[in-house]
């Protein structure tokens, strides 16, 4: 075994009594012609974390979120999921590996109701190509569609066409379609821009609500939202991780405070 | 708050705005103004409305309901080209200036208006050329093959070229070096001392406070602080709670 | 060796010089029709499939007053001016109550608007062509053909007015508005750009631009209802292989064809020869989409 491999093996292998990161990356780097959008960022995120990722303009957070979603492809370095490297593959096979996003411009099918909208991005799990079975058959589907409308507090707005819903039941809805591809690990972008006050309120709920089983990341602006969610937060600048901790440790962080603030 | 002007009589004044993009409610009844020659600054962080404040200032983006004032009068609704005309300058975020003109094509742009003779062009261009040297040097070289900071100041010469009465500056000093960063500060000072009123729009705390004679802060779509700039420190409260982490 | 000499033997060097004069001539004609269209595109997002029916009716208004007064170049002045006017007639009329929605409406808008031209000629003129008498008729010698000094002229005409209109473009008060207003349509409002009569005046432009097209081709072809179909199938063609928006890029995209047009109609019919700018389209569609003669990006 060559050292490179043995020391591989040692880095995988988890530490006693520490169980292993859902998600990690290793160095992961994106350049844009001379300018390194993300430099060298490791990163981990354990099982039923909720990590919320902040930093000031063009610190590289979207850039990092569409790395992990298949969107981006990282110019070096990797990125490992349940210990599977999945740099590099496309959208639809990280999805299919159980990371799901929501989008910071709401995503949805405007033309389809509520229900419906879900309902097929729960298909996408089961179900293979059958172009003959009317979509009234999938009982099971239509089941587990009505199941995550609920946990979005959507379930009374079913039958309704996407378009009509508010700006803050869509971006609920955006949410809601994440969910029902039944991921391991949720990426937010920015789920609640663009709302009001009470409109926030009800989607801190609801990502308390399904956090359970379920591992979080979440980019944000709003700081209320950021220390009421988040076990941990990564703080991104310039394409480095600046710092990381918990709230608390956080908003004492004097380093962080001079990047946000700019003195 | 001592001796400010009263809505009805500033330069600029926004009451009660509400602006959507598409369904998203960005702007839930954004009320401040500023008086002419006054530099006022508004803080707050991504995605509060700051830009869609100048936007809808601008007429770049129509308010669904409220009102914005030019020196008394309602231009709630006009297009932009007439309100440039009107007297209001504008620097957009990404300085947006147009990367297949020359740098001298891009001034020709807010120079060639009615009623500006040829001599008052030259002052025009002199005085400019006199705040950003390094505009001259490179006048007939494309927008597009400036360096960052370089674009920044054309932006702004650019909009000094409409002679306004007030210049709407959306984070100048976003990704641009320390040093750049205390030249647009000094920008902004010459620019007061000619009378033109500024809103400047900015998360740099420190540039902003010892710039402005008045600062909002804004939250959420909402101004939530307001006060005079002598009296709040970089490390008050409500710098903290609305800027700060 | 004795192949290779023989090879360059049987080429028809005569016809090809005389193919190439020919392909400048239709050229020239072609990037006057072309730059309008594309200048049209670049600006406002307007796909005019009416711009023909304007070289069309450019070039009835030119058989009308030449008829009138017997002067070819006022006709040819008339002609450039009505069409224009009414080309920024039908933009504030039509195109500008449908800025900013999708653009299907305003193809739709400008599919519609040729179709009125189209039977608006054939109620008017007939269906019987005219023909626009050729301002001199002189001729010289080119190798063994007599060639007309007019097809010369035409060619040159329509290089001064392309060139004018480039520097109008690039030193004009309005000029500078109009290369503004294409490159960020938003930052030229806040300007003080007056947007909506940049528009207008760049389809009027346009329009007159390709009406004198039409005045200047008369003579060549016969002027009818449907002579605008042939050309704008054209244009379109020459627009995509030079860059949608991009003056240059088109100017020299017409030639291109032309002359391969003309150089292919050595061995085939012209009927056949329009073949080639088909596949120059498909090739640029498929190896090199925003256009042929477009700078790379940096």
């Amino acid at each position: 075994m060559t050292a490179d491999a043995s020391i591989e093996l040692r880095r995988l292998a988890p530490s006693p009594g520490v169980p292993a990161p859902l998600l990690r990356t290793e160095l992961l780097t994106v350049r844009f012609g001379g300018l390194a959008a993300l430099d060298g960022i490791n990163f981990e995120v354990g099982r039923d974390e909720i990590r919320a990722v902040i930093g000031p303009n063009g610190a590289g957070k979207s850039t990092f979120f569409n790395c992990l979603t298949g969107v981006l492809r990282p110019s070096s370095g990797r990125i490992l999921f349940r210990g599977e490297d999945i740099t590099g593959l496309s959208p639809d096979r990280i999805s299919r590996k159980g990371i799901a996003r929501s989008y910071q411009i709401t995503n949805i099918l405007p033309n389809a109701t509520a229900l419906e909208n879900v309902r097929i991005a729960a298909q996408s799990r089961r179900h293979g190509w059958s172009m003959l079975t009317h979509h009234g058959a999938y009982g099971d589907i239509i089941v587990k569609a009505e199941a995550v409308l609920e946990s979005v507090g959507l379930c009374r707005k079913a039958g309704e066409l996407a378009a009509n819903l508010s700006h803050g039941e869509q971006r609920n809805l955006e949410i809601g379609i994440a969910l029902a591809t039944e991921p391991e690990l949720l990426c937010l972008d920015e789920p609640t821009a663009g709302m009001s006050a009470v409109e926030t309120h009800g989607t801190i709920e609801l990502v308390r609500r399904i956090a359970k089983n379920l591992t979080i990341l979440i980019v944000e602006h709003d700081m209320q939202v950021v220390m009421e969610l988040a076990n941990r937060i990564t703080v991104l600048h310039y394409g480095e991780v600046l710092a990381e901790g918990t709230p608390e440790e956080i908003q004492r962080n004097p380093r962080v405070l001079e990047v946000y603030l700019k003195t | 708050m001592s001796a400010s002007p009263a809505l009805a009589e500033a330069l600029v004044s926004v009451d009660n705005i509400h602006t959507y993009y598409g369904k998203s409610h960005i702007l839930h009844g954004v009320t401040l103004h500023v008086g002419a020659g006054e530099v006022v600054g508004l803080l707050g962080r991504n995605g509060v409305g700051k830009s869609t404040t100048l936007k809808t200032i601008m007429g770049l983006a129509r308010p669904s309901h409220g009102e914005v004032l030019f020196a008394g009068r309602s231009i709630t609704g006009e297009p932009a080209h007439k309100l440039a005309r009107l007297g209001i300058g504008y620097v957009p975020e990404d300085r947006r200036i147009f990367r297949f003109l020359t740098v001298m094509e891009n001034l020709r742009t807010g120079l060639d208006r009615h009623g500006v003779t040829t001599a008052r062009k030259q002052e025009l261009l002199d005085k400019v050329f006199t705040y950003f040297p390094v505009l001259a040097e490179r006048r007939h070289q494309p927008g597009g093959t400036l360096s960052g900071g370089e674009q920044q100041m054309l932006a702004i010469a650019r909009a000094m070229m409409l002679e306004p009465r007030i210049i709407l500056l959306d984070e100048p000093t976003e990704g641009l070096m320390p040093r750049m960063v205390s030249q647009i500060g000094h920008i902004i000072g010459a620019l007061h001392r000619d009378g033109v009123a500024i809103l400047l729009v900015e998360q740099n705390v420190p540039l902003t406070l010892e710039a402005s004679q008045r600062i909002y802060i804004m939250e959420k779509g909402l101004v939530r602080h307001h006060c005079a700039a002598s009296d709040i420190k970089v490390n008050d409260a409500a710098i903290h709670q609305y800027l700060g982490v | 060796m004795a192949a290779a000499l023989e090879i360059l033997g049987a080429i028809p060097y005569d016809q090809i010089l005389i193919q190439t004069v020919n392909g400048i001539v239709t050229g020239m004609i072609l990037a006057l029709v072309a730059s309008g269209l594309t200048l049209i595109f670049g600006i406002m997002d307007v796909v005019n499939f009416a711009h023909g029916e304007l070289f069309m009716l450019g070039a009835y208004i030119g058989v009308v007053v030449l008829s009138a007064t017997g002067s070819f170049w006022l006709a040819l002045l008339v002609a450039t001016l009505l069409v224009a006017l009414l080309g920024a007639a039908l933009q504030i009329v039509t195109l500008r109550p449908l800025l900013g929605r999708d653009p299907l409406t305003t193809i739709l808008a400008t599919f519609g608007i040729s179709l009125v031209l189209q039977n608006y000629a054939l109620w008017q003129f007939g269906p019987v062509a005219r023909k626009i008498q050729e301002p001199f008729t002189g001729r010289f010698q080119l190798l063994y053909l007599e060639y007309p000094w007019y097809r010369l002229v035409i060619a040159a005409l329509s290089a001064i007015i392309i060139g004018a209109f480039w520097l109008f473009l690039k030193y004009g008060t309005w000029g500078v508005w109009i290369r503004a207003t294409t490159q960020d349509r938003v930052m030229a409002q806040a300007m003080g750009i007056p947007v909506p009569w940049v528009h207008t005046a760049v389809f009027a432009i346009g329009a007159g631009m390709a009406a004198a097209s039409g005045v200047l081709f008369g003579p060549l072809v016969g002027v009818n209802h449907a002579m605008g179909l042939d050309w704008v199938l054209k244009a379109f063609i020459v627009v995509v292989v030079g860059g949608m928006g991009n003056l240059g890029g088109s100017i020299a995209a017409a030639i291109f064809i032309s002359l391969l047009e003309a150089y292919a109609s050595i061995w085939v019919s012209p009927a056949q020869a329009v073949i080639v700018s088909f596949v120059v389209l498909i090739l640029t569609l498929l190896i090199r989409p925003t256009g042929l003669f477009v700078p790379t990006p940096k």
